[in-house]
Order: structure tokens, then C-alpha cells, then sequence
């Protein structure tokens, strides 16, 4: 379904503060591949996904979605077939909008926009059904300002729109790291029932080893801008905390030594 | 006095539709356009010089809307294409448009007086020009409310408020951000030359200075209509900006009335818009101080 291929991105080239942040990504993910991305700070995951997402351009290599090579498109394009959820909460939806206008935004993504009525009668019968499903009584608030909502019900909306078209690849960058840490874990399980309802193909990344375990088909770790860990199916499944990090070790060469990632 | 109350209000209703067009740039999309000074006198100097050419008063406002709306595209392509900041290239469209207003009007000013204007049918029904103007403006400030109102409730104008309001959030659903960008100011500088033009028609002329200081005005009236007649929903919104326009022009026409000298107006406007933006600064300073009265916390 995304098939990267010898991806690099350097920031700033040329100046002192050049910064290598990815260096020769491979990757290929497979139709309903659910990966868990992990890794320090500064190992190049955001960066990862705001290049396959089209925020940054690359230096060099190829990015294809479902066969496409969409290298060179540019965010709003790519935007038809990927949906994201970003780490801030205030990111991902239009404040001063409703929380059924921010749906209806949604829901044209990828479509051609028209002098039609931006929302219609029969949309907001299936928003509240979906609303609904969150089980955060924002269905009977369709008219509410999303300004005025909290990061976690703003975060599960963010969710929401983010799969409303169904998604050929979801991207989800640290998405729960905002959130204390009962509602971080309601928006994990709503993402997880998403996700295995849709068979959505997804890449999410995180800061945390346990969840990092706990979900997905497969987990990839990133170091200094380069993916040095994959491990996948079996493996995967009797993967645990003390394990990956004996394996991180030895990949990279280094002791885990993130107080970010150890603690959480 | 009623007279001046008129004027005022007559004034208030064309400078309503400038006000439209500057609400359009700052609040929806987030961006103080300053080539609205250009396009005001733009539209009053197509305006006029098509009318001087002998075309119909009607088609002639039609032109100045036209220009405003290049006015606009100019502006929007420096800003999303050429990667200019928003001020710069509003700046950069305004200076531009000094000397093109110029080369439209040929000299620095244009008299229209005797010449058939927009206003010309009303007046002869019978009605006098203040009248004339207000029924004109009225009609046009009504039939651009009703008109943005529902533009802004369509797929195009949602995708433009959200670029306005998160323009990374639009993007991640799909929104080309920067031909949002580029059409507002488009429509926003059409109305403001069109503005230009019905002032030129009602005034009978056009000055190239005209425009000199009209995004404070437009600022002072946006402003004005939001704290006095408030910002419930979209609808109420605009109607407020037509109140703000007007009641800017009447406390203008009754300073000037109680002896301010005409010079210091520009001083006046620019300290009325400061204060009014810094209100929210001031308020947070206040409201300790009420609960406290109150006795809460």
C-alpha cells in the first residue's frame, strides 16, 4: 500500500545547521499493515511522516501510495488518499468551525468542492450515528464551536475525520502524546477499533515502548534517521519491553538511553 | 442635524460594502490585506473613467469590480505563488496601484459632476441624492449579505473559512490553501473597488488619494459592528458590519460637527482601531478585579 524507496531529507543543507533527518528509508507496507513507529527524539519519526504526507519534500527517492508515486504531489493533493491525526490536539480541527462543518470538511476530502450547500440533511444523520460511536455525547452538540471542546474529544473528532473517507493509508503522529493519560488511552482504543474495523493500513508513531508492543502487526524502530529494527508477525507478538531494548541495543549500537520513551 | 444624520448614513451604507470586503481578509482569512487602500481608489477611478467614456453607469461599476478582483489576484499570487508575506505583498499590490490609478484616471482627479451615475434612475423617481444613495446602498449592502451569506455556507466558502482558521488542518483535508487564499482576496477586493466606485458616483469624483487610510476605516467599522452589535453567527456577523460602517461615519460626521478639524480624522480613526484592538488586553486586566467585587473565587 506505501512503498518508500532509498528515502532522504536533509534540513537546512549547505548551512551549519545542516541536519540529516532521514537517511536511505526502505520501507513497503502491506494492505491492512497496522505498524507501530518508534524511536528517541530527533530519530526522524515526525519527519517520516510529514514527508510521506507531503508537509516536507525530500532530497531524493520515491514515495508511492497504492502503486502511485506521489513524490512530487503536494499536500492537499496526497491529502484524497491519507488521513491524518496530528500530536497537538488544536491541529487537527478548524476552531471557530462546528463540529459538524469540521465533519463535512472531512467529508469532501479528496473531492472536488462545489457552490453546493456545504453540508446537507443527510450527512448529519450519518455524523451523529458516528459521533455517537465515540461515546462522548458530542452527537446532540453537532452545532458546537470545536474551539470550545476539550484536547480529547477535539483529538477523537481529528480521529473521526480522519477516517470518515476511508483513508488508503492513516497517519498517526503520537496522536495520544497530549493527552492525560485516561484519555490517551480511550483515543488508543478508539483508534484500535477504527483501524481493525476499516482494515486501514496505518502507520502510528510513538513514544511509547508498551503501546509501541501492544498494537500493530509490526513495529519498526528509527535511530539518528535511519530505520534499524523491524520486526514483524510472530516476533512481534512475543515482543516485549526488556526484549526491545536489548534489540535496540544491538542495532544501533548504543544503550536506550531516552528518558522519554523509558519512563511512559 | 437630520441631514448630517443622512449624509452620514448614506455614506456608512457604501462604505459597508468596503467593510465586507476588508471582514473578509482579516477575519475569515486571517490576513490584514492592505491593497485594499489601491483598490478603493481603483474602483472609484475605473468608475469614473468609464463613465467619463460615456458607458452606462451600471456596466461601468461592473468594470471597477472587475479591476479590484485582478487588484486581488495580484496580491493573492505574490502572497501564495511568490511566497511574499501577506502584508508585504497587500503593500507591494497598494504602491503598484497608485501609479496604475494614476494611468486610469489620467490626472490626480476626475469630476463626475453632471454626468448620469448609478444614482441618477432614483433621483428620478423624484428622490433627492441622499436618498437616491441610501436607496442604491441599501439595496446593494442587502443583496451582498444575502449573497455572502450563502457563499460562505457552500463546499468553496467552508474550504475558505478553514484556511483561514487552520490553514494546516484544510491542507490535511484536502484543500488547496493557496487557491482559497488567492479567491478571497479576489472577492474581497472586488467589493472594495466596488465600494470605490459607488463613493466616486455619490461624491461625483475620483481622487487617486482617495484610498489613503481606508483599511483603518474598514478595520474601525469591522471592529465598531462586532463590540456594539455583536457576533452571534455568520448572519448576524455581517449585519453588525453594515451597522459598524454606518455608526463609524455617524460618530465621524458628529466629531467633526462638535469642532474637530478635518485634518486630525485620520489621528482620530488610527487611535479608535488601536484601542478597540487592545479592548481584550484591557479586559484581562478587568476582570479580576470584577470577581473579586463579585465575591467569587
Amino acid at each position: 500500500m506505501l512503498t518508500i524507496k532509498e528515502l532522504h531529507k536533509k534540513f537546512n543543507p549547505g548551512t551549519v545547521n545542516e541536519k540529516t533527518a532521514l537517511q536511505d528509508i526502505n520501507l513497503n507496507m502491506a494492505e491492512g499493515d497496522f505498524i507501530t513507529l518508534i524511536g528517541g527524539n530527533g530519530a526522524g519519526k515526525s519527519t517520516l511522516l510529514n514527508c510521506i504526507a507531503g508537509v516536507y519534500g525530500v532530497d531524493s527517492g520515491i514515495i508511492a501510495i497504492a502503486g502511485e508515486n506521489v513524490t512530487k504531489f503536494s499536500e492537499h493533493k496526497r491529502a484524497g488518499v491519507i488521513g491524518r491525526v496530528f500530536q497537538d490536539p488544536m491541529m487537527g480541527t478548524a476552531s471557530n468551525m462546528g463540529i459538524e462543518e469540521n465533519l463535512a470538511l472531512a467529508y469532501r476530502r479528496g473531492k472536488r468542492r462545489s457552490l453546493k450547500w456545504g453540508i446537507s440533511q443527510a450527512e448529519r444523520q450519518i455524523y451523529r450515528e458516528l459521533l455517537g460511536s465515540l461515546e462522548l455525547g458530542l452527537e446532540d452538540r453537532l452545532g458546537t464551536k470545536v474551539g470550545l471542546l476539550s484536547g480529547g474529544q477535539r483529538q477523537a473528532l481529528t480521529l473521526l475525520m480522519a477516517i470518515l473517507i476511508r483513508p488508503k493509508l492513516l497517519l498517526l503522529d503520537e496522536h495520544t502524546a497530549a493527552l492525560d493519560p485516561k484519555t490517551a488511552e480511550k483515543v488508543l482504543q478508539l483508534s484500535e477499533k477504527f483501524i481493525n474495523e476499516g482494515k486501514l493500513t496505518t502507520l502510528m508513531v510513538t513514544h511509547n515502548m508498551r503501546h509501541a508492543i501492544k498494537h500493530g502487526n509490526r513495529l519498526i524502530m528509527m535511530h539518528d534517521g535511519r530505520i534499524i529494527l523491524d520486526i514483524k508477525g510472530e516476533e512481534k507478538q512475543k515482543l516485549t519491553v526488556e526484549g526491545l531494548m536489548k534489540r535496540f541495543g544491538k542495532a544501533s549500537g548504543e544503550e536506550f538511553a531516552d528518558d522519554r520513551v523509558l519512563l511512559s | 442635524m437630520l441631514q448630517i444624520i443622512l449624509g452620514a448614513v448614506s455614506l456608512g451604507l457604501l462604505w459597508a460594502v468596503m467593510t465586507m470586503g476588508v471582514y473578509i481578509t482579516y477575519r475569515i482569512l486571517n490576513i490584514a490585506d492592505l491593497s485594499v487602500e489601491g483598490s478603493i481608489a481603483m474602483g472609484a477611478a475605473i468608475g469614473a473613467q468609464c463613465i467619463m467614456r460615456g458607458m452606462n453607469p451600471y456596466a461601468a461599476t461592473a468594470m471597477a469590480f472587475v479591476g479590484g478582483m485582478l487588484a486581488g489576484l495580484a496580491t493573492g499570487i505574490l502572497h501564495t505563488r511568490l511566497k511574499i508575506p501577506a502584508l508585504l505583498s497587500g503593500i507591494l499590490t497598494m504602491i503598484a496601484l497608485y501609479s496604475v490609478n494614476l494611468r486610469i484616471l489620467g490626472k490626480a482627479n476626475i469630476s463626475l459632476l453632471r454626468m448620469d451615475t448609478v444614482y441618477t434612475v432614483f433621483e428620478n423617481f423624484g428622490l433627492n441624492k441622499s436618498s437616491a444613495v441610501i436607496t442604491l446602498g441599501l439595496l446593494c449592502v442587502l443583496g451582498l449579505v444575502g449573497l455572502l451569506y450563502w457563499f460562505f455556507g457552500t463546499e468553496i466558502g467552508c474550504a475558505i473559512r478553514a484556511t483561514g482558521n487552520n490553514p494546516q488542518m484544510a491542507r490535511a483535508q484536502g484543500i488547496d490553501t493557496g487557491n482559497m487564499i488567492i479567491l478571497g482576496l479576489v472577492i474581497s477586493n472586488g467589493m472594495v473597488a466596488l465600494s470605490g466606485a459607488l463613493i466616486a458616483q455619490s461624491q461625483s469624483f475620483a481622487d487617486v488619494q482617495m484610498g489613503i487610510g481606508s483599511i483603518v476605516i474598514g478595520l474601525a467599522s469591522v471592529i465598531i459592528g462586532e463590540v456594539l452589535f455583536g457576533k452571534r453567527n455568520f448572519f448576524n456577523r455581517l449585519i453588525a458590519l453594515v451597522l459598524g460602517a454606518i455608526t463609524y461615519r455617524i460618530i465621524i460626521a458628529l466629531v467633526l460637527r462638535m469642532g474637530m478639524p478635518a485634518s486630525d480624522l485620520k489621528l482620530f480613526t488610527a487611535m479608535t482601531v488601536a484601542i478597540a484592538l487592545s479592548l481584550p488586553v484591557f479586559r484581562s486586566y478587568l476582570k479580576p478585579l470584577q470577581r473579586s467585587k463579585k465575591g467569587e473565587m
